[in-house]
């Protein structure tokens, strides 16, 4: 003797369960194979269940009225031999294996396999990936480890032996015909301010697109007239200047110095600004610029640009700068990463104004575009204001034309 | 505020667009008297009487034809193709004539007709009452392709299309129509085409699908959370055009992204998706994209072993999230 | 006094003159495009000529006012008859932006015009029966009296859309004229390959349908035939098939030689049956055409042409990014 099952059918193509509107049998009945057991109701259909077996029946699961899922027992049987039972297809199916590899805690295969999510977060952070202990499979750095890294403000999950670890300096070999230059005066003063900037400062970066057509065709317009009237050139960059130094006014944030337990936000705006000459950089400061119209900035950028070419810049020249605006479109540069002037919070890249089409409401115009691209100290800025303060740049600059700007 | 089945859903969304709109009429085979062979017109034909529930030979293209015809003079016509699978004879009129209609006229003539088919397996509907069409029509702008995954979905959704000014291909899930149910309001509503919808939040794993497979990924997703593993499910609801904006959006959410069909594989509708991620979140992901598809064979076999070999479920779908989540 | 065979139709001097006219026009600005096409200034044409008097009689026989129609790609007779100008006509055949069937998108022959109320038509033939059929049907749920008349080739009623569109329409009993304007040939396969029945009008009796075959190159029985059936229509009886034996004048486009397949003497024997030339017998017997008022029609058609031709030549293009446009409502 041996109890078998009959579960409710699937009585139609979308149906999923049935309702049993009348038990044809009791418990202790006799039924033979095919015989009708009960009578079922679906959305789609009405008919007569028939019993699967011949026997006796020993159980009904429920009662009338009962609403049971494809597939559920409806009653249990009790038949006399064991019937020749087809195979089912659990029986046929074996589990597959499953897809998941064991964890091996030792495996760490994938350790230094970086995602480009990854890559792009320790870029953006400064973080030696190294000292990072991976939570993936084969000890892969995930992209939530570095994440999780970065909340708690770099101090967790470090690896001890990856830190104490030296990693000796390289040595290079000159070779023949090679020239060796010595590092020193205005190069190394440089080279030493930057890495101090580059190795202290966590930096982040974000660009945006400017359109400057209307502040061109002004500045074309005025340029002969300007020259003629005050003796030196009207440049962009005195437009740039003007249009950062308004925004900072608004987001003074962005005129900051970390200092370690506390960030110092500066009241006077003191723009730096970059003169390159042969090997040297110079990073004069317009002080107070927040106080100059953009004639007068124009001037400073002429007066200082000059002194700087000429060697008679003062120490004092190059003192007390607050946020670093640096013309690299001079170069003809579209696109860079600046390393902050340290101690300051933030430094702005103006590229090349270049003519590029532009859709405008669906159609194609050829406008004069300009990228500016910001470097900032995570530690005081996050992507919010600065984000802001970008906007702002790029509506003061834009609503920037003859009906609106005045140089003096 | 009632418990409604996803059918029962089709039902009331067709009858309160009809009592609202006089020229909202349903054209198809068996929808009349019999209600329709799932009974998704049932009780329309008696409620709105023979011209406005009507009864169509059976002939596919001639119920995407006249349709068509109806709507290009002022109808909203709410066509029935029986199951998914027959929608073929009609091909031609819905690519060559109804997508293109408005684009043709430059603007003079539009279609606003509304397509429905039940589609997708499990049902034992073998090669011919089991497939997945949406691909075929999925590279044809001027139509959208709306496939919903709930019963609330399925009223503000057939609703927005039949209001909707273009052809609309409306894909019910067969199996979803009595196992899914849920509180639909009885107020008037409706979603809007094109939009996809988060359905649960997460930040361990991105799930990206549509249709029944979103139900099977939500309880992948509940039976997961127990393991500490969070998914983010994001039902595509249109799958043409596609939400580009809401499926960058949440795969940058996780940088793991699941994507799930019950259609074939190569060349579906996820496959789309996965192209749309390449292209703007290469430096969030943390994984490679998985696709999780029906096997690349024509078409569902009947016996039940091959049938739920080539259809994916709630094992698979578990499988491949942890699978992502521990990569 | 006896009355002559068009005013047994009711129809007056007058309006067979402007049936007339309507058919010369739409045979001079066919020609105009063949001309154009050699000269490399458009690149595709596919022609009416030799069917102008079945175009123009259906045309005449339907309301134009209130009636639909559904061409196919030959039918300048019928959108010229349905209120197209010519101008209209010759901007489509330099896909000009200005062009009302579809601002430069489709081909010559794809007609399309909302406020004439001419059914926008693809390149796939016959799809646009059974969109006839669902205007004729969307009528009727308003309680509109009015006819939907489709047109076709004989080529296209083998085609599945042509079967279920009449069924459907049968069935139903829809206001529906379908006319199969018979030329003899689809592109280069003539009749006797194409169906095996006597004549396209023997189906409609599959359908539960009248079926009438006429003779495509008398504008006048075409109109008697589509007249009658635009009253059974509207008197509720419901379609009609109808079709009308012409003959195809040109090889079947501007892409086709026809000499491939057709022997000179048949196209010679063609060119006796030209409505173009036992229309204008006709109604020189019956005084209305006078070598005056004939020649005087010839110039101002003359005239419309030219005048349609140079503007249609100068007017712009739609702008390039144009083709971005409506592809849904915007």
């Amino acid at each position: 003797m041996a109890v078998e099952n009959i579960t409710m059918p699937q009585l139609g193509e979308s149906v999923t369960e049935g309702t049993i509107n009348s038990w044809l049998v009791k418990v202790g009945d006799h039924v033979e194979k095919y015989e009708p057991i009960a009578d079922i109701m679906t959305d789609k259909v009405t008919a007569e269940v028939p019993s699967s077996f011949s026997g006796t029946i020993s159980e009904l699961l429920a009662e009338e009225g009962d609403t049971i899922a494809v597939g559920d027992v409806m009653c249990k049987i009790e038949v006399e031999q064991m019937e020749q039972v087809e195979a089912t297809d659990d029986e046929i199916n074996e589990e597959p294996p499953l897809l998941t590899t064991n964890r091996n805690d030792d495996d760490t295969s994938m350790k230094k396999r970086y995602s480009p999510a990854v890559l792009r977060l320790a870029q953006e952070h400064a973080i030696d990936l190294t000292i990072i202990s991976g939570s993936g499979r084969g000890g892969r750095i995930t992209r939530k480890d570095v994440e999780r890294f970065i909340e708690r403000g770099h101090t967790g999950e470090v690896n001890q032996e990856a830190v104490t670890e030296q990693t000796p300096s390289p040595v290079y070999e000159r070779m023949a015909h090679d020239i060796e230059i010595p590092v020193k005066g205005v190069r190394k003063v440089i080279a030493d301010h930057i890495v101090k900037s580059k190795t202290e400062i966590p930096h982040a970066w974000m660009t945006v697109e400017v359109d400057v057509t209307n502040l061109v065709n002004y500045r074309n317009k005025i340029k002969q007239s300007f020259k003629k009237n005050e003796g030196f050139n009207i440049s962009y960059f005195s437009f740039f200047i003007n249009a950062v130094t308004q925004a900072l006014k608004e987001y003074p944030q962005l005129n900051s110095t970390w200092a370690g337990d506390k960030i110092i936000q500066r009241k006077d705006i003191n723009i730096s600004i970059a003169v390159a000459k042969e090997e040297e950089l110079f990073v004069p400061v317009i002080k107070q610029a927040d106080e100059k119209n953009i004639k007068a900035i124009a001037r400073s950028v002429n007066d200082l640009a000059t002194r700087a070419r000429t060697g008679q810049l003062t120490n004092e020249d190059m003192q007390d700068g607050t946020f670093t605006v640096n013309n690299t479109g001079t170069f003809g540069s579209i696109s860079s990463m600046g390393i902050i002037n340290h101690p300051q919070g933030a430094i702005l890249q103006v590229e090349s104004i270049v003519k590029r089409p532009v859709v405008i409401n669906n159609m194609i115009a050829i406008r004069d575009m300009v990228n500016l691209s910001l470097s900032l100290d995570h530690r005081i800025l996050d992507g919010l204001v600065c984000g802001r303060f970008m906007a702002r740049v790029k509506e003061i600059l834009e609503q920037t034309s003859e009906e609106t700007a005045n140089v003096y | 505020m009632a418990v409604m089945t996803y059918i029962e859903a089709v039902t009331l969304a067709l009858k309160e667009e009809m009592l609202r709109d006089k020229d909202v009429f349903i054209l198809g085979e068996d929808v009349g008297h019999k209600g329709g062979v799932f009974r998704a017109t049932d009780g329309l034909f008696k409620e709105f009487g023979e011209q406005r529930v009507m009864d169509s030979p059976l002939s596919e293209s001639a119920i995407a034809g006249v349709g068509i015809g109806a709507a290009m003079y002022g109808k909203r016509p709410v066509a029935e193709m029986q199951f998914a699978d027959f929608i073929m004879p009609a091909v031609n009129q819905i690519i060559s004539e109804a997508a293109k209609i408005r684009y043709r006229s430059n603007n003079d003539w539009q279609c606003p007709i509304t397509i429905r088919a039940p589609y997708g397996g499990g049902v034992h509907g073998a090669l011919y009452h089991s497939q997945s069409v949406e691909a075929i029509f999925a590279n044809q702008p001027g139509l959208k392709i709306v496939m919903p995954s709930s019963p609330y979905d399925v009223k503000g959704l057939l609703k927005a299309s039949i209001r909707d000014n273009d052809p609309v291909l409306f894909f019910e899930h067969k199996r979803a129509y009595r196992l899914l149910k849920e509180d639909v309001p009885e107020e008037d509503y409706v979603i809007p085409i094109g939009e996809a919808a988060i359905k649960r939040e997460g930040d361990d794993v991105t799930v990206i699908t549509y249709g029944l497979c979103v139900h099977m990924a939500l309880q992948a997703a509940e039976t997961l959370e127990k393991e500490g593993i969070q998914a983010h499910v994001l039902d595509l609801r249109t799958v043409y055009p596609l939400d580009q904006e809401a499926i960058i959006e949440a795969a940058k959410k996780t940088g793991k992204v699941l994507l799930i069909t019950e259609d074939n594989k190569e060349g579906s509708i996820i496959s789309e998706v996965a192209a749309i991620i390449g292209e703007h979140c290469l430096f969030d992901l943390d994984a490679p994209i998985q696709r999780l598809a029906g096997p690349d064979v024509p078409s569902m076999p009947y016996a039940q072993p091959m049938e739920k070999f080539f259809l994916i479920n709630e094992d698979d779908v578990e499988r491949a999230i942890r699978d992502l989540a521990e990569y | 006094m006896t009355k002559n065979r068009h005013q047994a139709l009711g129809l007056t001097d007058e309006d067979v003159f402007e049936m007339y006219r309507l058919m010369l026009l739409s045979r001079k600005i066919d020609e105009r495009m063949w001309l154009l096409n050699r000269a490399g200034k458009i690149p595709f044409v596919v022609s009416c000529q030799g069917q102008e008097a079945a175009q123009v009689g259906a045309a005449y026989a339907l309301n134009k006012e209130i009636d639909y129609v559904a061409p196919y790609y030959r039918d300048m007779g019928i959108v010229l008859g349905f209120g197209m100008t010519v101008k209209e006509v010759m901007l489509q055949a330099f896909a000009k932006a200005e062009d009302p069937n579809s601002g430069g998108r489709q081909m010559p022959g794809h007609f399309g015009q909302k406020k004439n109320r001419i059914l926008t038509g693809s390149s796939p033939v016959t799809t646009q029966v059974p969109h006839a059929v669902g205007v004729a049907l969307a009528a009727e749920m308003d309680d509109e009296k009015i006819v939907s008349f489709v047109s076709l080739g004989e080529g296209s009623s083998n085609q599945g859309d042509f079967h279920e569109g009449l069924n459907f329409a049968g069935v139903h009993k829809l206001p529906v004229i379908t006319m199969v304007q018979n030329n003899g040939y689809a592109i280069s396969v003539p009749l006797d390959k194409q169906i095996a029945c006597e004549s396209v009008a023997d189906r409609a009796i599959g359908y539960g349908m009248p079926g009438y075959t006429v003779d495509g190159n008398d504008p006048l029985a075409v109109y008697e035939v589509v007249k009658q059936a635009r009253d059974y229509a509207i008197s509720g009886k419901g379609p009609t098939l109808i079709e009308a034996n012409t003959v195809r004048l040109t090889a079947h486009s501007s892409d086709d030689d026809d000499r491939l397949y057709r022997e000179k003497d048949e196209l010679e024997a063609m060119k006796k049956q030209d409505p173009m030339v036992t229309f204008v017998k006709y109604l020189r017997d019956e005084n209305i055409l006078t070598e005056e008022n004939e020649a005087k029609l010839h110039e101002e058609i003359d005239k419309l042409i030219n005048e349609a031709t140079d503007y249609a030549e100068e007017a712009p293009f739609a702008k390039p990014e144009h083709a971005l446009k409506h592809v849904y409502e915007e």
